[in-house]
């Protein structure tokens, strides 16, 4: 593998300053083709390539040939253990005659949106708060991360009894100050509210403190420049803060996307026997849901692939926005 | 949501000339900026995102020991009740919580420790050697953290019914044994905490990469190891979309019982349904109670701190 040419000019590894060095050193243990450097040049050569293969080889294994073979799924007809039937078209254009479907696709941006904007927003305004200087910090932090250890099936049987709408806490609370039950099971936007707030509840933490780690490394000077300039506190997080954490924020828009496209085991057990069609009348029933009935209630394993295509189509589509507002930012920011 | 941990994102401009403890420093002498002086209303605000962080969780404790009337019954206990040895039996009686927790133990366990292992070498060669397309390679595994586990289920489960193990730990254990998330988080904390001096000496005494892994890269990289450990064994013992598909109550996870105890076909207990859920965020919480410091640490340095 190492042609002469190669491995004089990128043989070592790491910085090309130190090339001469490390060669000499390794000459001297012997001649310049002796077993010894050939077994140096095949180490620095190979090993990061062996380092980095089990990454690799398990992706390929159960990521990208499982991504492909979904795909190729989805143009055939098939049930478990059965044969496949090559169906063309067929199950993406019976998605498309399908209102569930439609339903599924509506529900999961809803419940992605009123789940993930407000979670970030807090997120951002938490991780403010916490970068003050303040008694019990340490506490407060560690608090606010404690949802992070809970688990999707316990959190949302917790807040199935707090939003039950006969005995729950929070209708209690509302019947206290006068507003009234809510129906948070089976009318729609109560239900997608009820749900988000549990996604909401678990992740709002861990997202401050990714804001916080961006906060601290912000240059005290910027602040102090712009309280020379007369900027308020709220001004100077407008307008020093937020800027500053840009990328960050732009980090844990897309990755809280790709969550909220995900949504799946909320729902699932927020509906309990009813969980799979998403509540009685589809009302919470998202793209991971339907896929699931689809696949394992009906037994249609072509049509789930269908909807997990779709589901990476939309992702790839709304990366693709996401990535075109953060280059016009940039550009923005560079004029 | 977001199944995969959301990776830490050192991406915040750190053009910090200031090194984190010098910014401590100034802040303790009081300057301008990010670092004023909390006021009594932040107080108030974090005080109240407390409670709300942490009210489900003794909710959680309170009704796990109460009778099921109690708690289905306004107005809603606020208090602990005695009857959480008896809810604890009878949610050992309808699910397997031993064999349950064994299970979420050891599959937590190996995929924390593989993905340690496996990421600390990927994220050191990404940190520190030089190769072809290691720019390209890096983005490719950043770029695989994009991937709905949705897409890969519907094979997977028609590979684990094919080979027989549709109820076996092995078809959840095998698929995580490695995350891009993991070795993103390595190379993030390697490029920072390993001074690229000390592998070029260890180098120039002679030793081969192995070796500088043993002796060099891992000494120096357990607190991110440590760290990211946490994090895979909590995301991992929390993992449920897989798990759902894959086992079944014969065999599940601590998350898979706790599904079946919440659907079940046996008359539903609340104060049982939440017992579970108690016993299923415990042993988290524990770890929580005793390393919560350094996890927040571990998050807030954006996994670039010493």
């Amino acid at each position: 593998m190492a042609t002469s040419v190669r491995a004089t000019s990128d043989g070592s590894p790491r910085s090309s300053r130190t090339d001469p060095s490390t060669n000499r050193k390794s000459g001297d243990n012997g001649p310049p083709g002796g077993w010894r450097a050939k077994a140096y040049r095949l180490d620095t050569k190979a090993s990061p390539y062996a380092y980095i293969a089990p990454f690799f080889l398990c992706f390929a294994a159960f990521g990208l040939f499982p991504l492909i073979y979904t795909g190729w799924l989805s143009f055939h007809q098939v049930e478990l253990g059965t044969h496949a039937n090559w169906v063309g078209l067929r199950n993406y254009t019976a998605l498309w005659d399908n209102s569930f479907f439609w339903t599924a696709l509506r529900n999961t941006f809803t419940l992605g949106v009123i789940s993930t904007v407000p979670q970030l927003m807090m997120a951002l305004g938490l991780a403010h708060l916490l970068n003050y200087q303040m008694r019990a910090r340490g506490f407060f932090r560690v608090a606010i991360l404690a949802p992070y250890a809970t688990s999707i099936a316990a959190a949302t049987l917790v807040f199935i009894q707090l939003f039950n709408p006969d005995y729950g806490m929070i209708n209690q609370v509302l019947d206290h100050i006068g507003i009234g039950d809510v129906q948070w099971a089976s009318s729609k936007w109560p239900a997608q509210i009820a749900i988000s707030s549990i996604v909401t509840w678990r992740w709002t933490g861990y997202n401050a403190l990714i804001y916080l780690a961006a906060m601290q490394a912000v240059p005290a000077d910027l602040y102090e420049a712009a309280a020379l300039d007369g900027a308020s506190r709220w001004r100077q997080f407008i307008s020093v803060t937020i800027p500053s954490i840009r990328p960050t924020i732009f980090f844990t828009i897309i990755v809280s996307t790709i969550g909220a496209t995900q949504l799946f085991g909320e729902p699932l057990m927020f509906g309990g026997n009813v969980g799979v069609s998403g509540g009685s009348d589809h009302q919470y029933q998202t793209l991971s849901l339907y896929m699931y009935d689809k696949g394992w209630q009906v037994g249609e394993l072509g049509q789930a692939s269908a909807v997990a295509w779709v589901m990476l189509l939309i992702l790839l589509l709304i990366g693709a926005v996401q990535f075109l507002v953060i280059r016009s930012n940039r550009r923005k920011l560079g004029s | 949501m977001a199944q995969l941990t959301q990776p830490i994102p050192s991406a915040g401009p750190r053009h910090s000339t200031t090194s984190p403890r010098t910014t401590r420093r100034r802040r303790r002498s009081g300057s301008a900026g990010g670092q004023q002086k909390a006021g009594p209303i932040a107080y108030v605000l974090l005080i109240l995102a407390t409670l709300v962080s942490l009210f489900p969780l003794y909710w959680t404790v309170v009704a796990a020991s109460r009778t099921g009337t109690e708690v289905i019954t306004p107005p809603s206990p606020l208090l602990p009740g005695s009857h959480l040895v008896e809810n604890l039996k009878i949610v050992w009686n309808q699910v397997d919580m031993t064999k349950a927790l064994i299970n979420s133990t050891i599959v937590a366990g190996c995929v924390a420790v593989s993905t340690v292992l496996f990421a600390t070498l990927a994220g050191f060669a990404f940190a520190k050697l030089q190769f072809r397309g290691r720019n390209a390679l890096l983005t490719l595994v950043v770029a695989t953290m994009t991937i709905p586990p949705q897409l890969t289920v519907i094979p997977l489960y028609q590979i684990i019914t094919k080979v027989g193990w549709v109820g076996h730990i092995q078809s959840v254990i095998l698929p995580s044994l490695v995350a891009a998330f993991g070795v993103f988080f390595m190379r993030q904390f390697l490029s920072e905490a390993l001074p690229v001096e000390l592998v070029e000496a260890a180098r120039v005494d002679g030793a081969h990469s192995l070796r500088i892994i043993w002796h060099v890269v891992f000494p120096i990289a357990r607190p991110g190891m440590a760290v990211l450990g946490m994090l895979v064994f909590v995301q991992s013992w929390n993992d449920f979309f897989w798990p759902f598909i894959a086992l079944n109550q014969q065999n599940p996870t601590v998350q898979v019982a706790l599904q079946g105890l919440g659907s079940g076909d046996h008359t539903i207990n609340q104060a049982v349904v939440v017992c579970g859920a108690l016993v299923a965020t415990l042993p988290l919480l524990l770890v929580f109670a005793v390393l919560g410091r350094q996890i927040v640490g571990g998050i807030t340095a954006g996994a670039v701190k010493n």
